[in-house]
């Protein structure tokens, strides 16, 4: 069973019991919601984007440890991020969780790597990223990780 | 009751006397040898699909390797063979369920289809704007959108009986909402999420008071509990195969002949037809009307198969059983710091669904799942029920006539693994 350790790393532990950057973001000017039918997780992404810029993220939602710990990290990561650069970053940990790409540079982000042993918790892992994008795009529906 | 009566008995149960058979019953479920992640598999997800005995695993393959021929029309020995086996399936789950004739039992894929074709054939076709159709809080999710769909179609509207926190419906709110305007009440025999029994006798009685007829959707009753469509004096029942030892893909629709005879068909097609020509086309009778296309037949004689198992083992055995086994859980897990229980109805099955404080059930699955242990977790596609509960999710241990005392204490060692991976 080492392999639950890998996926509940401390750091996930953490950003689990307190999420960072959790809560309305006033000011935002890009929202999105993303949604698990699976399991019913919400997550509600707040972003300030200025000159194409990342300023700020919040993050609001009920979910699981996988879910919330990735929404968490995610929020830390993305400050003072350009939009290109987010989008990449999107890539490059779905790569990660799905086990299609290896990458070393996603520094926090890699103690979410565990994930990849665990095919059915890859959605956890990756609903906020798709709120994430879905804010960027300003897709106005619910994303959805079906 | 039945619980406490179990409780007090709960020292007469001991592993070593396995009076149940549930030994040898085990023997009968080749999957049961199965190890996942390197751990003897415990399967505990029966509500959502059980585990097939070798029986019936063996009259598909038979049925396919001695028998396969289309059902119905061939003149030939092989087709006379299926056709044979397949009706004995009928007659098979006639007596099940003590129907008044094999004509009133409709093969279906499953309990969602028979409830979609209730709301189709008899729905449509009687139901007008204004006119009401009765739920409950705790449906499945195949007990609520074909009626959705229906009342988008006809402009009916849905009323919907509360539950109360121990999870049972309040039939006086029941009795408040079934006027003149109601055409249908429709209703779980058992809860899915909670294992809570609705006392359905009762209901229909109030109902047929008022002229209403109703619909039990049976999918977590027909393997749990003894059911008799004339003693309940339902008029629709309906029940899926997969959730009695039987294939998937099977499923059965009891309707009383008279409803059945009177609704216009679900489906068009062949065999559910005596002529057709260019200027109309005649119906064929019941049960076939209800039955277009050439039917699953493997799926109905591994249903045939599934049910002689069952008779062999016989519901008071099974449910000595399992009830037993829920009483054992239930005291087990009730140790369990930061543990809720979410259905504590008086009358319930063996299902056993709970939240952990602080800890998400999505998480519990996994973890368990690496125990061996198999759950499931999520909204159980009872989302309103959950939003009753002020949940999103549930983790739910459902069991079967093979599952043992030993796994319900796998079960509780994993759960505390949980506990203690969260530092909970």
């Amino acid at each position: 069973m080492s392999d639950l350790r890998d996926l509940y790393q401390e750091t996930i532990f953490d950003h689990y019991r307190q999420p960072r950057n959790f809560g309305r973001l006033q000011g935002a000017n890009r929202r999105a919601e993303g949604y698990n039918p699976l399991c019913g997780d919400k997550v509600t992404l707040y972003l300030r984007v200025e000159d194409g810029v990342i300023c700020n993220a919040r993050f609001e939602g009920s979910g699981c440890a996988i879910s919330t710990a990735s929404a968490s990290l995610m929020t830390e990561n993305l400050k003072g991020k350009r939009e290109e650069e987010a989008l990449q970053l999107f890539d490059k940990f779905h790569g990660m969780v799905t086990g299609s790409t290896m990458t070393n540079d996603l520094g926090k982000l890699a103690v979410l790597a565990g994930v990849t042993e665990f095919p059915q918790r890859v959605k956890c892992a990756t609903l906020a990223w798709h709120t994430m994008k879905a804010a960027l795009q300003n897709i106005g529906e619910p994303v959805t990780t079906e | 009751m039945i619980l406490d009566n179990l409780f007090q008995s709960l020292s007469y149960y001991d592993e070593s006397s396995e009076k149940y058979g549930v030994h040898s019953w085990r023997a009968d479920f080749p999957i049961l040898e199965t190890s996942v992640h390197g751990k003897p598999l415990v399967y505990l997800d029966n509500a959502a699909t059980t585990q097939k005995p070798l029986a019936v695993i063996e009259a598909e393959s038979l049925y396919y390797r001695h028998d396969n021929a289309n059902v119905h029309r061939g003149v030939h020995l092989l087709s006379q063979r299926a056709t044979d086996a397949f009706e004995a399936a009928r007659f098979k789950v006639q007596h099940l369920i003590n129907a008044v004739s094999p004509d009133e039992i409709i093969f279906v894929r499953g309990t969602t289809e028979a409830i979609n074709l209730v709301a189709q054939s008899y729905g449509r076709s009687r139901f007008k704007a204004g006119d009401e159709i009765i739920l409950s809080r705790m449906e499945h999710h195949s007990n609520i959108v074909p009626w959705q769909i229906l009342c988008e179609q006809t402009g009916v509207n849905l009323r919907i009986i509360p539950i109360n926190n121990s999870g049972e419906l309040e039939l006086e709110a029941y009795n408040q909402l079934l006027n003149l305007r109601t055409k249908l009440v429709a209703v779980a025999h058992v809860s899915n999420a909670m294992g809570t029994i609705n006392p359905v006798r009762a209901m229909i009685d109030l109902a047929h008071v008022h002229g209403v007829p109703v619909l039990l959707d049976g999918a977590q009753a027909i393997a749990h509990l003894p059911v008799d469509v004339q003693s309940l004096d339902c008029d629709f029942y309906a029940f899926s195969g997969h959730k009695l030892y039987g294939p998937t893909g099977i499923g059965v629709l009891f309707g009383k002949a008279a409803l059945l005879e009177a609704m216009p068909p679900y489906q068009g097609g062949g065999d559910m037809i005596r002529s057709v020509s260019f200027d109309g086309t005649t119906y064929n009778t019941l049960p076939y009307k209800f039955e277009a296309g050439t039917p699953n037949i493997a799926g109905v004689i591994g249903l045939g198969a599934a049910v002689d198992y069952l008779a062999g083992i016989g519901f008071d055995a099974l449910i000595e059983h399992e009830l037993a086994l829920l009483a054992y859980a239930t005291q087990s897990v009730s140790d369990i710091p930061g543990l809720r229980i979410i259905g504590n109805a008086l009358e319930k099955t063996a299902i056993l669904s709970f939240v952990l404080e602080g800890i998400h059930p999505h998480d519990i699955g996994t973890i368990l799942d690496r125990h061996g242990v198999a759950i499931r977790t999520g909204h159980h596609c009872t989302m309103p029920l959950m939003e009753h509960f002020g949940i999103a999710a549930t983790a739910r241990a459902s069991f079967a006539l093979y599952n043992t005392r030993t796994e319900v204490d796998k079960l509780v060692e994993a759960i505390y693994h949980v506990k203690e991976l969260f530092g909970r």
